[in-house]
């Protein structure tokens, strides 16, 4: 085949604190699908936004060539002037405008200022027949599902004179028939002498379109393997995405002795949940888990495996549409419809997006600490300002949040210290049983050992704690037990003996086998 | 290196706030303190310059006790739609429907007294309940309805505003029994030996005086006691004699006219008990909660309907007292009353430091803005600038207020 059309050499991206990126060669070749797989944080995306511009030429090291020459993006439109277009993970449509003004929006045939209909729509019908999708371009985007919506993206970019294709996990939010309809249309352009990159982590997807993939870890490009060659298996991707050594980042554990005939603090029962506005799609289906006093049970999953979702619709129907399934506290049937029972009942869910569902960002430490149970420091409905002061103080000290004082607004403080805030907020609510969801995402690895003590710690004090992660080597480190999800399903148990990066990530990248996808 | 790219994305805390601040000089510390309130300080500090500009342009008469007591009944309806308003606001929402409201409670109180002769004490209390009640019906589309309080206000604005009209009968309706205009629109009794001051207002301005420099003594023992850190002495007792000089001048403004007008006492008692409310209740925490991050409330198990609910309800109430005010400080309760005072509470709430996003403000400061806009008009119209140019002014004065908030906010980078 034909040599590289984009080369990315040693790229360098550092953001305050953290190295997003530390050293990252890409290299692919004109008319390939070339795959880039990582586990969640890796730096996937990071890389991306370099190569479209978001992270304009300068803040960042190493060089980027495109059909030979030398790139200095400043902006998204630089990049998409030369022929690279990037389709988000979220889509970027706008619901109430129709599919022909979606494909040609910021690029509108135009004449003085004035839209030429004839044009728009006949060239939108084109570019709808090129992608395979049978919807007259004047329909509304809300009007058509997630699936669709994907495929107007990909006209919308065939609409730029696209020469390289990005695509970030472009089936996450689709079912089975519509991913399949996607990768189809991905060949096809192939032959059509597209070049695409597609960010997965589904490794039967990556089979099925993909001719070589890159394995990204830790911000560095591990390997580039050539996916039609016989060595390349599941096996062995599995193996570079996760390979890296287990530093002793983890306090010591005593692992949690189960006490026979006991009931779980809590358990999940058949818990199935729908999407709250694609109602035919299972987000959770028949998922069943249980927690006991004292131990800390992982749930091991990649973006889009439905862990979240089960968190939240459990925790106050927070999510999506309930669809059936029970939840028990110490073998008693609870009602956990609403936020206030389900807190009554002494179980708490710390976010994995602490800055929108987390916390006030606008207020202070001390007032974001005691917003759960602000009974606890008020007497007849008041608010004894010197003790919720005090007990914010507290928590400053035993959790060492880094601030000047508690009457820091919560915005300012770091990911990790704010952190630390969301978790002091759900302490102090006093739960028996805590979920915590990515407790660790985005901070760096000193403030992540601090969390990592006070989670051992509410273990050993016989609180039950339900710990949700991608990240594999944390959930090895800190789990008696550890569950695997995928695609909203249950795939998977694993006891701390059993526990392999590799054993774990196979269960997390099982795309519905037991269905066939590929076609 | 690339160390610059700092500048993009947010630090983890600025370099030079908090821990540094005590180390600093005086003036470095003032503006540490100031910082979290800029824009109620600016407001403060911008009300007595506009005092003193209009007090030497009227030739002191802006000061004259007579002026300084028709300046806070004038006012007094507008200040208790104010203080609901800020709530409201706080809570992320808007309430365009308080100003037919008012009208609309004054329309009711005159048919309960005028044509009804119902005895006022109980038509009082029925205005505030159906008050309450018309607050509450909003309430409840908007935290159970889930329609926008922008649309169900708008709405309510012109549902209050066409019933006045009906009740009245396109008509003017007075006067309202003696009894009510005595409280409504009187004063402090007379008390005491005849001296050349008013007795009650004497030793009601004495006791205030007493109580906050209390207050602001046993405060700071407590920040002390919390090991926190606290402003240096004379920037305490700097603080002290600014305020206990303030209430004095205004208690004997008051006291050499014919006292403290009853209104005044009433606006008094909503703002202490609802700055308390908003400070120290468990609501109050929750409406802040609420507006500035919905979200994140929920998940805490925020009651976030129930508290959006109340807060309508209460603003309702409020709008049933500040039309009784109004309708019997003219006697009289006609279908044009209230116009704009929704924009005017709105105004003063902005000013005051309200936040368009929710979230933020103070009960004090939704008071001081009101008291801006007061003044102002007050002011304009002792100099004689016509109503034509006191809206311009007025106009300029929010977007100045509110622009050097949001430029102060871009600059200190938070």
């Amino acid at each position: 085949m034909a040599g590289p059309v984009l080369e990315m050499r040693s790229i360098v991206k550092t953001f305050p604190g953290v190295k997003a990126l530390s050293d990252v060669t890409l290299t692919v070749r004109q008319g390939e699908v070339h795959a880039i797989c990582g586990e969640n944080g890796a730096g996937k995306s990071t890389l991306m936004k370099v190569l479209s511009g978001v992270h304009p030429h300068g803040s960042y090291e190493g060089d980027v060539l495109f059909e030979g020459e030398t790139c200095r993006f400043k902006d998204i439109r630089a990049s998409e002037q030369h022929g690279i277009v990037i389709i988000h993970q979220e889509l970027a449509l706008v619901p109430y405008l129709s599919i022909a003004e979606n494909i040609f929006l910021g690029n509108e045939h135009a004449k003085r200022g004035l839209i030429n209909w004839n044009d728009t729509l006949r060239h939108a019908t084109e570019l709808l027949r090129r992608v395979g999708l049978d919807e007259h371009p004047e329909t509304r985007v809300a009007d058509i599902g997630v699936g669709k919506q994907q495929l107007v993206e990909i006209a919308k970019a065939l609409s730029k004179k696209v020469k390289l294709l990005i695509l970030d996990e472009p089936t996450a939010a689709l079912n089975d028939e519509d991913s399949g309809k996607l990768l189809d249309l991905i060949l096809q352009l192939k032959e059509q002498g597209m070049t695409s990159i597609i960010i997965s982590h589904k490794l039967n997807e990556i089979r099925t379109v993909a001719d070589s993939v890159t394995i990204i870890r830790d911000g560095r490009s591990i390997e580039t393997l050539d996916v039609k060659s016989a060595e390349t298996t599941e096996d062995r991707i599995i193996s570079g995405m996760v390979g890296r050594d287990l530093e002793n980042r983890f306090p010591d554990r005593t692992p949690h002795q189960p006490e026979e005939g006991t009931a779980p603090a809590l358990e999940i029962r058949n818990w199935t949940v729908h999407h709250p506005i694609d109602q035919q799609r299972k987000v959770v289906d028949d998922v069943s888990i249980e927690v006991r006093r004292g131990e800390i049970v992982g749930i091991a999953g990649l973006m889009g495996a439905g862990r979240t979702e089960l968190a939240m619709s459990v925790f106050g129907r927070t999510y999506g549409r309930h669809a059936g399934g029970t939840v028990l506290r110490d073998g008693r049937e609870i009602r956990t419809k609403t936020v206030p029972e389900a807190v009554g009942h002494g179980i708490a869910y710390v976010t994995e997006d602490r800055k929108h569902y987390g916390l006030n960002l606008i207020d202070t430490i001390n007032r974001n600490i005691s917003l759960t149970a602000l009974g606890k420091v008020s007497k007849r409905g008041v608010v004894d300002e010197h003790g919720e002061r005090q007990v914010a103080e507290d928590y400053r000290k035993s959790m060492n949040i880094k601030a000047p004082t508690v009457f820091e607004p919560v915005g300012k403080l770091s990911g990790g210290n704010q952190q630390k805030v969301v978790l002091s907020k759900w302490i102090f609510a006093g739960p028996e049983v805590l979920i915590l969801d990515e407790p660790t995402r985005g901070i760096d690895v000193g403030a992540k050992y601090e969390i990592y003590t006070v989670i051992d710690r509410l273990a050993a004090e016989g609180k039950a704690v339900v710990f949700i992660s991608s990240e594999l080597p944390e959930l090895l480190g800190m789990c008696d037990r550890i569950y695997t999800m995928a695609a909203g399903r249950l795939t998977g148990e694993f006891s701390r003996a059993e526990a392999s990066q590799e054993a774990l990530m196979r269960q997390m990248t099982k795309d519905k086998k037991d269905k066939e996808v590929s076609r | 290196m690339s160390t610059d790219v700092t500048a993009k994305t947010p630090a983890p805390a600025p370099p030079g706030s908090g821990g540094q601040a005590t180390s600093g000089g005086l003036l470095q510390l003032v503006l540490h303190g100031l910082r979290g309130n800029m824009r109620q300080y600016g407001m403060l500090f911008a009300l007595g310059l506009i005092v003193a500009l209009f007090a030497v342009w009227t030739d002191g008469d802006l000061l004259l006790p007579r002026n300084v007591s028709n300046l806070v009944v004038q006012n007094s309806y507008i200040l208790i739609l104010a203080i609901g308003m800020m709530m409201v606001i706080i809570a992320g929402h808007i309430d365009l429907s308080v100003g037919s409201l008012t009208a609309f409670v004054g329309s009711i109180a005159a048919v309960f007294m005028v044509k009804h002769d119902l005895p006022w004490p109980i038509a009082v209390i029925l205005c505030l309940v159906i008050g309450a009640a018309a607050g509450a019906v909003q309430g409840f589309f908007i935290a159970y309805g889930g329609i926008p309080s922008f649309i169900v206000t708008l709405a309510g604005m012109l549902i209050f505003r066409g019933l006045t009209e009906i009740f009245l009968e396109g008509q003017t309706l007075g006067p309202f029994p003696d009894g009510l205009l005595k409280v409504s629109t009187g004063f402090l009794p007379e008390v005491g030996p005849s001296t050349n001051y008013h007795n009650l207002t004497l030793l009601l301005g004495l006791g205030l005086i007493v109580f906050v420099v209390l207050r602001e003594v046993r405060d700071r023992r407590r920040q002390q006691e919390f090991a926190l850190d606290v402003p240096p002495v004379n920037l305490f007792v700097l603080k002290i004699v600014a305020l206990v000089a303030a209430i004095l001048v205004v208690t004997m403004l008051l006291a050499s006219y014919k006292g403290a007008p009853i209104v005044l006492l009433v606006l008094g008692v909503l703002l202490v008990g609802f700055g308390y409310v908003m400070r120290n209740a468990i609501i109050g925490r929750h409406i802040y909660a609420i507006g500035g991050n919905l979200p994140a409330a929920k998940l805490s198990g925020v009651k976030d309907k129930k508290v959006t609910f109340l807060v309508f309800l209460n603003m309702g109430m409020l709008a049933a007292l500040a039309g009784l005010v109004f309708a019997t400080r003219l006697n009289a309760a006609s279908p044009k009353a209230g116009l704009n005072f929704e924009l005017e509470a709105i105004a003063a709430s902005f000013i005051g430091g309200a936040s368009m996003s929710g979230g933020v403000g103070t009960v004090l400061g939704a008071i001081i803005g009101g008291l801006v806009l007061g003044v102002l008009n007050n002011g304009m119209n002792l100099v004689g600038i016509g109503s034509d140019w006191q809206q311009v002014i007025k106009g300029a004065v929010l977007l100045a207020a509110v622009g050097f908030d949001v430029w102060n906010k871009r600059r200190v980078g938070s």
